[in-house]
């Protein structure tokens, strides 16, 4: 997956959870839950979401990895193996 | 300390002295019970110089703010971005004088309610404390809320004043300014340039910089109004409960016996001031003691929590089930890295704490949680485990000295009768009298009469008392909703989906959930012509979720082809919820047990 994958399985998780968020506006280097009006159920929702599109185990000290954009696509294509390229 | 092994029954955590490092305040149950008078608890405070009464203010902050108790750190804010900044007592008096003085230069008087609504920000306690010095009431809005509960609660409350960020304004209030026709001044906490956009608002740093940073507080009666917490009902609008500042003799004497603070503790409530717990202990108690509060901006994340708790050597930890049972998802390993030394009473309010996690307490922090139960009625603590008593896993303990609670049943209209068999299911009553008993709803005097019946106040919970006098928490007697620790009208967020038009009816329900206690549900029939899909799913969701707010709107909808009324049209969220338990729907007595 290259991180244009990952950002768009982002955004499907969050809206999941916050149908409200256009995925667009998303500001990459903020936390989500400064940008919009997210609950902590909701972030543990969003995780869930995560986990079950991606098939990949987040341990709960990995949350606050999670928190932005930028950190949670460096995140998650780590947990994933090497991240190839977008031009394959 | 016994720890007890797993099983079907949970043990009682027994403890000896061994376990205190420091003295409780509580230790002999009965006698205190016995020789307790909430006079007598009064004169643990100051009052006003020269007999001008009792401020919530004066005890809290001016009184701890002389000769070297002024250095004395009150408030340690954690900012998001991990900076630190200290609060004195005697910082505390200079700020929150200069707010009164703002206040009383726009012309703000006693009984006035001044709204503030922000995130865990110093201007959010230097506020609350300085609209007290004032004479005014202090009324926190959750900073969480969306626009509809924070309009009709501005309403409700006739507010003149609003305090809140330049963010939350922009986001939650300019839209709907026009809509809030009592508001006659908006007091705005960001950076100046920010606020420049906006009309009808002023900048609250420049009005304190230009005021006196010294504040004689009025003479205050007890009985003089202080606070106004907003809760929520089945039916109807939000209930704004009115308290007055005698409350502080109970916010006092309930953190020495429930949370046995004393003056050297370090103590984290992580409640959010927008909610009674954190006004009661996350802000008054704790200052009323004279120790050092800690206030943490971020939202829960494990990890901080953690550190916070070993860094800043806390030594009283009040929290809330949902976040322990957040903690333990990352299991007591977690806290392994971590050492506790100085940690030596952990409490948690806000529903009731499952067994399971009483006692993962004592494997992740080597404590046991000790559960306690009051509501925003109550003001304060009326119910707990205290430090030097056993621990009885899933009870919410005993009642304070002070406080004489029954079990009840209703037995027909405006008649009780006190249920004395322990272990029988009742409603949980409490004879008033206390001083932190909220002393009306706000312009709803009906509402205020119906919960004092044959001499008891009803408090809407279901209990049963064991032969020994713990209490254990068994349901609601209404529809109303706890989650994470809040409680949450069916009614309030039925009316908002009825105003999506694709909606005709609705029916919003309090679903189990193994870490917030109940998850808000609804249940959604549609209007002829649409399709009861995933796009029109998600669509509700965001629609709720943007009026209401995310600690309100619901976490799951479901379409129905009709929802269940009686014959006076009244949804019967009772047959929806044995529904989706499961239950036989003939028979929806046994739903409080579930």
């Amino acid at each position: 997956m290259t991180p244009d994958d990952f950002t768009r399985v982002i955004g499907e998780a969050l809206t999941a959870v916050a149908p409200e968020i256009d995925p667009k506006s998303i500001e990459p280097g903020v936390s989500f839950r400064d940008q919009f009006d997210l609950d902590s159920m909701d972030f543990l929702n969003f995780v869930i979401a995560l986990h079950k599109k991606l098939g990949i185990d987040i341990p709960e000290a990995d949350y606050p990895r999670l928190y932005t954009l930028d950190n949670a696509v460096a995140y998650l294509a780590s947990k994933a193996g090497a991240p190839r390229t977008a031009d394959t | 300390m016994t720890v007890p092994t797993l099983g079907t029954r949970w043990p009682p955590i027994a403890k000896t002295a061994r376990d205190w490092p420091v003295s409780p305040n509580l230790l002999d149950y009965r006698r205190t019970c016995a020789e307790f008078s909430w006079a007598e608890a009064q004169r643990q405070l100051d009052g006003l110089p020269d007999g001008r009464g009792l401020n919530i203010a004066h005890e809290a902050v001016d009184r701890h703010a002389t000769g070297v108790g002024r250095h004395r750190v009150a408030l340690r804010w954690l900012s998001k971005d991990g900076a630190r900044r200290d609060f004195t007592y005697g910082d505390l008096r200079e700020e929150t004088s200069r707010f009164a003085n703002v206040l009383k230069s726009l012309g703000v008087g006693k009984g006035d309610p001044v709204v503030v609504m922000a995130g865990r920000i110093p201007e959010l306690y230097i506020a609350a404390l300085g609209t007290l010095k004032n004479g005014s009431v202090f009324t926190p809005l959750f900073s969480a809320f969306g626009p509809e509960p924070i309009q009709s609660r501005i309403d409700i409350a006739r507010a003149k004043v609003l305090v809140t960020t330049d963010a939350l304004y922009r986001k939650k209030v300019e839209p709907i300014r026009a809509l809030l026709p009592s508001l006659e001044q908006v007091l705005l906490i960001g950076d100046v340039t920010s606020i420049q956009s906006f009309a009808r608002v002023r900048h609250l740093r420049t009005l304190m910089a230009a005021v006196d940073a010294r504040f004689v507080i009025p003479a205050t009666d007890p009985e003089d109004a202080a606070l106004l917490h907003f809760t929520s009902g089945t039916t109807g609008k939000p209930k704004g409960a009115l308290h007055v500042h005698h409350a502080v003799v109970a916010h006092h004497a309930t953190a020495r016996f429930a949370l046995d603070l004393h003056p050297d503790d370090v103590f984290w409530c992580t409640a959010d001031p927008g909610w009674v717990t954190g006004t009661s202990y996350g802000i008054i108690a704790p200052l009323t003691l004279g120790l050092t509060s800690i206030v943490d901006e971020a939202d829960f994340d494990a990890e901080r929590w953690y550190a916070i708790l070993a860094r800043e050597k806390v030594t009283v930890f009040y929290t809330a089930p949902t976040a322990i049972r957040m903690l333990m998802r990352g299991g007591a390993a977690a806290t392994r890295p971590q050492a506790f030394p100085s940690l030596r009473f952990l409490a948690s309010v806000g529903e009731p704490l499952n067994p399971e996690a009483v006692v993962w307490g004592v494997g992740a922090f080597g404590r046991p949680f000790h559960d306690n139960w009051w509501q925003t009625e109550t003001g304060g603590i009326m119910i707990a485990n205290f430090a030097a008593m056993d621990v009885r896993p899933g009870s919410m303990g005993r009642p304070l000295p002070g406080i004489e609670a029954a079990i009840v049943r209703r037995t027909g209209e405006g008649a009780i009768e006190v249920v004395d068999a322990p272990d029988t299911e009742g409603e949980l009553a409490l004879r008033p009298g206390w001083p932190s008993m909220f002393r009306g709803y706000l312009s709803d005097e009906a509402r205020y009469r119906q919960c004092f019946v044959g001499g008891y106040y009803l408090t809407g919970d279901l209990a049963r008392r064991d032969g020994d006098g713990y209490y254990w928490f068994v349901g609601r007697a209404d529809d109303v909703i706890k989650s994470s620790g809040h409680l949450i009208s069916p009614f309030e967020v039925e009316s908002v989906l009825l105003e999506h038009p694709s909606v005709a009816e609705a029916g919003v329900i309090g679903k189990p959930d193994p870490v917030a206690f109940e998850i808000v549900k609804a249940f959604v029939a549609l209007k002829p012509g649409f399709d009861a899909d995933e796009t029109l799913n998600r669509e509700l969701l965001g629609f709720a979720r943007v009026r209401l707010g995310a600690a309100v709107a619901p976490k799951e909808i479901e379409f129905r082809p009709s929802i269940p009324k009686n014959r006076a049209g009244k949804i019967m969220r009772r047959l929806l919820k044995a529904q989706e338990l499961g239950l036989p729907q003939g028979d929806t007595s046994t739903l409080e047990a579930s």
